[in-house]
């Protein structure tokens, strides 16, 4: 179509208009949409013959005597009061507020309004303006809409419901009494723990002293968490076997490969037992995994234990054993690297350096207390919200 | 427990370990080394110690170490010696519902201001699924602003369900608070045996309805904008109605806090002088339920507005100012 050019639609405009659309009283009664006027507290003033239809009502019924929010159900009602008025007072309109009007018959009529205020003027008080345009069909699909995303949020509820069922199983309930030791463990999900994550850690009574193990599976989700278990479950069984810790990693190493997964971990094993004098002491091997810490006044402080071969790549991991002492007053960290390479706002590690002056800080408090504050102090480091699973067991020796 | 609200957190695309450490290289399956974010923000509301089979909430850990004042935007204004004053807003919109009456106590009196967390201007990621499930959680918060401001026989204003909140935080700090305005109070909204509270349950899940259709301007789109940006609230500005913007869980959340809320029992222990403002005609709070709050507290003063409506502070902030100076003079 040939576009007009824009002088002489100019000229065309103000006859085309009179000779069309000149009846403002019509423009008015019938514009496609209920149009009303209420005063500042409600009470409708006027009403285009549109809107009468739409709410199945008389001018007589209306006018003078009902206020605007009298028309719509209690729900809508107390919308009105607690935001649509307010926002009208604050701001001077709302837009696209979706309320229903009731009808005499009881039927419901599903509307999308928008208001200005036309404020008071030479004598005369402030009107509210206000449009409703039906919406019966928008509606019905918006609560569709509204219904699909309950549902998403209910099958989300049910999946974070598993995944922290299944994390739960990835540490003991509750951690064994062990003689000459207080322990405590602290596990802490990645961000908001909707999603199952790979550490685990573990500590069992065996015939030749106690088994403790804490890893670190590669990846999240539920295959990470298939071979979390595999890893958490076949360490204590092998430990209940055997009393040597490189052996006991090692049959974890050999399972691994066994189930042909593509997922490696890194794992600490120690078996804890005591000296004559009933001192405890530990027996370690690391099978990729960060040495433990130990902070101590009598022995360096520092990472304990010998460097091996990550578990469930090689057929023969090297995987060696360090004989570590414990003396009162000392405390042991086993962590995995959620602690270490928890990031800061501006992308800095967490570090060992911050980990060993966090071990410092703590020093007097049980083991509950330096495995809290260090989770504590690794969380706040990144805002509340970890990006990696958090896995501390803590050994110390009383005074 | 561990919960998470809308909008979720975005998806993460991180490893667990790495050891740079190891002498050799390995492979890694595609995607799961892929950079990490800088930072991931979002909704923690929760924290879960197996080993103790103890719930804990984190939050409760931020709420101490973090900016309460910044939390809940709290703006400072008037008469530093003066007797402070603090205004708290109703259930819907924010701080803005004190903007016609707050600024004619500014010459007498150190004016507070705030939002409540999930309104307005404050911080939603302090936001808690389990400590703003409740009007205690709400009385907690008021009361770290007023330890944080060392307020001390301060004159509590609060609109509407912030009158029940100031209540509960008068009787469990009572030296807090000298005086109690309370604009449009009710204890228990539905009704109960011979209580009038105005609604029936039913009616209370049509409201929970009618904020689940009108989400003012906040959709999957905005959210993370005005979530991820809580320092830079222009970004935010161009949208509508953004007094009364909020993230609809946390309407629905505060709603039901709100309106199944029972606090009669509560009236007859607090211990400050009190006004309550009823509005003539009024159906969130019927005037029958400001004579209720009113018989119930201890001394209370009852004073009738000729306004009509839940918002004098709005609709009628003339009478609302002179009635609540005629109380703080008496």
């Amino acid at each position: 179509m040939a576009q007009p050019d824009e002088a002489a639609t100019r000229m065309h405009e103000p006859p085309l208009t009179e000779a069309v659309e000149d009846d403002f009283g019509d423009l008015y009664e019938h514009a496609p949409f209920g149009y009303l006027s209420t005063l500042m507290d409600g009470t409708i003033v006027r009403a285009n013959a549109t809107f009468l239809t739409m709410a199945g009502r008389t001018r007589a019924d209306l006018v003078g005597r009902v206020r605007f929010p009298a028309l719509l159900p209690v729900g809508d009602r107390i919308f009105y009061d607690t935001h649509f008025a307010p926002l009208l007072a604050m701001q001077g309109e709302v837009r696209e507020i979706a309320v229903e009007l009731r009808r005499p018959d009881g039927t419901r009529l599903p509307v999308l309004v928008n208001a200005v205020v036309k404020p008071a003027a030479e004598g005369r008080p402030a009107v509210i303006r206000l449009s409703a345009v039906a919406a019966t069909d928008r509606r019905r699909y918006e609560r569709e809409l509204l219904r699909e995303r309950q549902r998403a949020e209910r099958s989300e509820a049910e999946a974070r419901h598993l995944a922290q069922i299944l994390q739960a199983s990835f540490v003991p309930a509750a951690l064994p009494a062990v003689p000459g030791l207080d322990v405590a463990g602290v596990y802490r999900p990645a961000g908001s723990g909707d999603e199952v994550g790979g550490d685990f850690y573990d500590l069992f009574e065996t015939a030749h002293g106690w088994g403790m193990s804490l890893g670190d599976v590669c990846g999240k989700g539920a295959r990470a968490a298939v071979v979390t278990s595999l890893a958490r479950y076949t360490l204590r069984a092998a430990g209940i076997r055997d009393a040597r810790p490189a052996e006991v990693l090692s049959l974890l190493n050999q399972a691994l490969l066994r189930e042909r997964t593509d997922r490696f971990l890194t794992a600490a094993y120690a078996r804890i037992h005591h000296d004559g004098a009933g001192r405890p002491r530990l027996k370690l091997s690391l099978g990729g995994h960060p040495p433990p810490v130990r902070i101590s006044r009598e022995h360096p402080s520092g990472p304990v234990g010998r460097p091996g071969d990550l578990l469930g790549v090689f057929d023969d991991p090297k995987l060696r054993e360090t004989e570590v002492e414990l003396s009162p007053g000392d405390v042991l960290l086993f962590y995995t690297d959620g602690i270490t390479e928890g990031r800061g706002a501006d992308g800095v590690m967490f570090g060992e350096e911050r980990l060993r002056r966090s071990l410092e800080a703590a020093r007097g408090a049980d083991a509950q207390g330096v495995a809290e504050h260090l989770v504590d102090e690794v969380v706040d480091f990144q805002s509340g919200l970890p990006i990696d699973d958090i896995a501390v067991l803590v050994l110390r020796v009383p005074d | 427990m561990i919960m998470v609200r809308h909008p979720a957190v975005p998806p993460r695309n991180l490893i667990s370990v790495f050891p740079m450490r190891m002498p050799f290289g390995y492979p890694v399956a595609a995607g799961e080394t892929a950079g990490r974010p800088e930072r991931v923000r979002g909704i923690f509301t929760g924290g879960y110690h197996p080993d103790t089979a103890r719930s804990i909430d984190f939050h409760e850990r931020r709420h101490t170490t973090m900016d309460v004042l910044a939390r809940n935007n709290v703006q400072i204004s008037g008469n530093p010696s003066g007797t402070p004053m603090i205004f708290a807003h109703g259930f819907g919109c924010d701080q803005n519902m004190w903007r016609f009456v707050a600024p004619a106590f500014e010459e007498d009196h150190r004016v507070v201001l705030f939002d409540h967390v999930g309104y307005g201007s404050s911080d939603l990621a302090s936001h808690s699924a389990e400590r703003h499930s409740t009007l205690d959680g709400y009385a907690r918060d008021l009361l770290e602003i007023c330890r944080e401001l060392d307020l001390e026989r301060a004159i509590f204003v609060g609109h509407s369900v912030a009158a029940m909140i100031g209540v509960l935080a008068e009787i469990e700090e009572p030296e807090r608070f000298g005086r109690l305005v309370l604009v449009g109070p009710s204890p228990c909204y539905i009704d109960d045996g011979d209580y009038v509270g105005g609604f029936s349950r039913q009616d209370i899940d049509e409201l929970l309805e009618s904020l689940d259709s009108n989400y003012l301007g906040w959709s999957g789109a905005m959210a993370p904008v005005i979530m991820g940006n809580p320092d830079r609230p222009e970004l935010g500005e161009e949208l509508t109605n953004s007094f009364c913007r909020t993230d609809p869980a946390i309407a629905r959340q505060f709603a039901r806090a709100t309106f199944l809320s029972d606090n009669r029992a509560d009236l007859p222990r607090v211990r400050a002088r009190t006004l309550v403002l009823q509005c003539s005609e009024d159906v969130i709070a019927p005037p029958q339920v400001g004579e209720y709050v009113h018989r119930m507290i201890p001394g209370s003063e009852l004073v009738l507005l000729k306004a009509t409506g839940h918002c004098p502070n709005l609709s009628a902030p003339e009478e609302t100012v002179s009635a609540i100076r005629s109380f703080l003079r008496g």
